[in-house]
């Protein structure tokens, strides 16, 4: 038998599966690729897809410890919107929202933003060695174990004789002796999370700002432009998507991050001092104390984080084209 | 103009080290704190090992579990979900990646959208989907070792950060089997090797750089994890603890903290990252670097 060479060439890999004659061939080739997703589609199924849906219906609930097992959660009857009716007239709803806002607003443009920024400015222009070990240095605090890092941080804050900052810059005259933690607790709750959350502007950036074209950067110089100058008119400009890129994704974690506050202040020192939207949506639903922890008014401090969520979501799918600027920054894009 | 010129490096520097000094503090701090008797600041008031001593006797009563018996747990929760990160991200990355099939390009904005999820808002009902398990009979609780993937067990909580972490994974992977070439793979294909066989034994090889980082990542996260295992477990010293959350329950609710002892245990906690981390920084910047997403 003559055997008809096929020009192999050009021809998509895949089309074979498709003009395959035998039936049972063919149906094994289009389930495979869902075979190869399936355990994580029943991860998805399970822990996304499922809770998204409950945490909506929970929400219009009255769930709690005391009716658990005898109300009918899943039923249309017992869903009301007296949840949100409830959040939006709590007497400490404008003090949580304006402390999630600052929280927000100030962690971001001191450390995730601006920090995060300096940082990468400084260690790309400095000695390579140097910069790296900075940078590594930075990525510390995201690698130690939460309560290990919270600890280090209550340690520094210590009253008088204990505290490492206040034995140090005490006789400096910076520093009463008192627990800073409880003088100015949010100037520690930004640090905490700014020490954490810069490191992942700092990588980004870096690795943007190197893969800027040193020609530019060299035309910049030969043109006579300062360094501060060449930062400004041309660094900052090429890395405007990396930017933009971190600052959404920034905004979105640091207003659903709560662990770091529960386990430094929990909301304190003083009532709803520090308490945020995050930790006011755990506090209701998971970890109150015994007998008053009502699940479906949790949900629904929860959903408005999730509506939250999905928006911004479909923001950075949209506006930032995602799927490309994952793959590398977009330097040429300008 | 010159001396200016000279200066500036020094500025450089200074601004870098100011800020990063207080890292460096604390971890100082951690250090001295665990060997002292009491300190002042960063000077130690007397040497000793004895807060060390939870190494070879349990602290709360010879009834309590043994610090290795937490550890183990921890390292059973990292290790296990690392595994179950890598396998299950590679197999969904190498689908998305080499596979035509319907509903491809919805999945992997799907993907994307969870991983930019804020996934502790899903807590409370997750709660209720583990509780669920736990009423299946053996999966639920009754396996040696892990528990079972239920409420309360470590294999729940392992499940439940597999499920977090898997967004990121499945990302970071498909990633990595884009930049193989596909030639490789056809001619494994013409040569009659099924597609399975394609990718254990062609795919895997190649992307060894892929799944060492993000199984340097994955077990680092179930090492630190905290807000997970705090959640779905109770008793907090009790036999199904992490070191994380063990370590929280020395900051104790009724007694006065001993702060020594605890900078004890948060170092034991510590060390081992520090070494995993100094041998594979390399491999970590590069599961953030050039853009790729990472972390929070």
């Amino acid at each position: 038998m003559k055997k008809v060479s096929k020009p192999e060439r050009g021809i998509h890999p895949l089309s074979g599966l498709f003009r395959e004659r035998n039936l049972f061939l063919r149906v094994r080739g289009i389930l495979l690729p869902y075979g190869f997703l399936a355990p994580s589609l029943i991860i998805v199924l399970l822990f996304f897809f499922i809770p998204l849906v409950m945490v909506f219906i929970l929400s219009f609930t009255n769930l709690d410890m005391t009716n658990f097992g005898i109300l009918e959660w899943w039923r249309p009857a017992n869903w009301n919107l007296n949840n949100y009716v409830k959040i939006f007239t709590n007497r400490f709803f404008p003090k949580i929202l304006g402390n999630t806002a600052m929280y927000t607003a100030l962690t971001l443009a001191f450390f995730n933003m601006g920090m995060a920024l300096v940082i990468a400015l400084i260690t790309t222009h400095i000695n390579r060695r140097a910069g790296f070990a900075f940078r590594a240095l930075w990525l510390l605090p995201r690698l130690t174990p939460v309560v290990v890092y919270i600890m280090m941080w209550k340690a520094l804050a210590g009253p008088a004789p204990m505290g490492v900052i206040n034995s140090i810059f005490g006789p400096l005259g910076i520093g009463s002796g008192e627990y800073l933690l409880n003088m100015s607790p949010w100037v520690f709750i930004i640090l905490v999370n700014g020490f954490i959350g810069a490191s992942f502007g700092i990588i980004i950036f870096s690795a943007a700002i190197e893969a800027i074209p040193k020609d530019y950067l060299i035309a910049s110089k030969v043109d006579g432009a300062t360094t501060w100058q060449t930062i400004r008119y041309v660094t900052i400009p090429m890395i405007k998507w990396p930017l933009l890129f971190v600052t959404t994704y920034q905004t979105l974690s640091l207003l659903t991050s709560f662990e770091y506050i529960m386990l430094l202040t929990d909301g304190g020192p003083g009532l709803y001092q520090t308490e945020v939207w995050a930790l006011t949506a755990y506090h209701r639903a998971l970890s109150s104390y015994f007998g008053n922890i009502q699940w479906g008014y949790g949900s629904a401090w929860a959903v408005i984080l999730v509506i939250i969520g999905i928006v911004m979501a479909i923001v950075y799918l949209r506006v930032f084209k995602f799927g490309e600027l994952v793959e590398e920054p977009k330097i040429d894009r300008l | 103009m010159t001396v200016r010129r000279k200066l500036r490096p020094i500025f450089a520097y200074l601004f870098l080290i100011v800020p990063s000094a207080l890292i460096l503090l604390g971890f100082l701090w951690l250090l001295v704190t665990s060997f002292s008797t009491k300190t002042e600041g960063l000077r130690s008031l007397g040497w000793t090992l004895r807060n060390w001593s939870f190494l070879w006797k349990p602290p709360f009563g010879p009834m309590s579990p043994s610090i290795w018996l937490i550890t183990l747990n921890t390292f059973l929760v990292a290790a296990g979900m690392t595994v179950l990160v890598v396998l299950i991200s590679s197999m969904s990355g190498y689908a998305l990646s080499r596979m035509k099939f319907a509903g491809r390009k919805g999945f992997l904005s799907a993907t994307l959208i969870l991983h930019a999820f804020p996934s502790v808002t899903l807590l409370i009902p997750i709660y209720f989907v583990l509780r669920w398990i736990s009423g299946i009979p053996i999966v639920g609780g009754g396996i040696p070792l892990i528990g079972g993937f239920g409420f309360n067990t470590l294999g729940g909580v392992a499940l439940v950060m597999v499920a977090f972490q898997l967004p990121f994974g499945v990302w970071i992977m498909k990633g990595f089997f884009d930049e193989i070439s596909w030639d490789m793979e056809r001619s494994a294909l013409i040569d009659g090797a099924s597609r399975f066989r394609v990718w254990r034994q062609i795919i895997i090889p190649n992307i060894k750089p892929g799944i060492a980082a993000l199984s340097i990542f994955s077990f680092l996260a179930g090492w630190n994890a905290y807000l997970i295992p705090f959640t779905f477990t109770i008793r907090r010293s009790g036999k199904i603890s992490v070191l994380s959350v063990y370590l929280q329950s020395f900051m104790g609710e009724t007694t006065i903290t001993n702060w020594n002892a605890v900078a004890a245990v948060g170092l034991f906690q510590l060390i081992p990252v520090v070494i995993f981390f100094l041998f594979s920084q390399k491999a970590l910047l590069n599961i953030y670097g050039g853009g790729k997403k990472g972390g929070v």
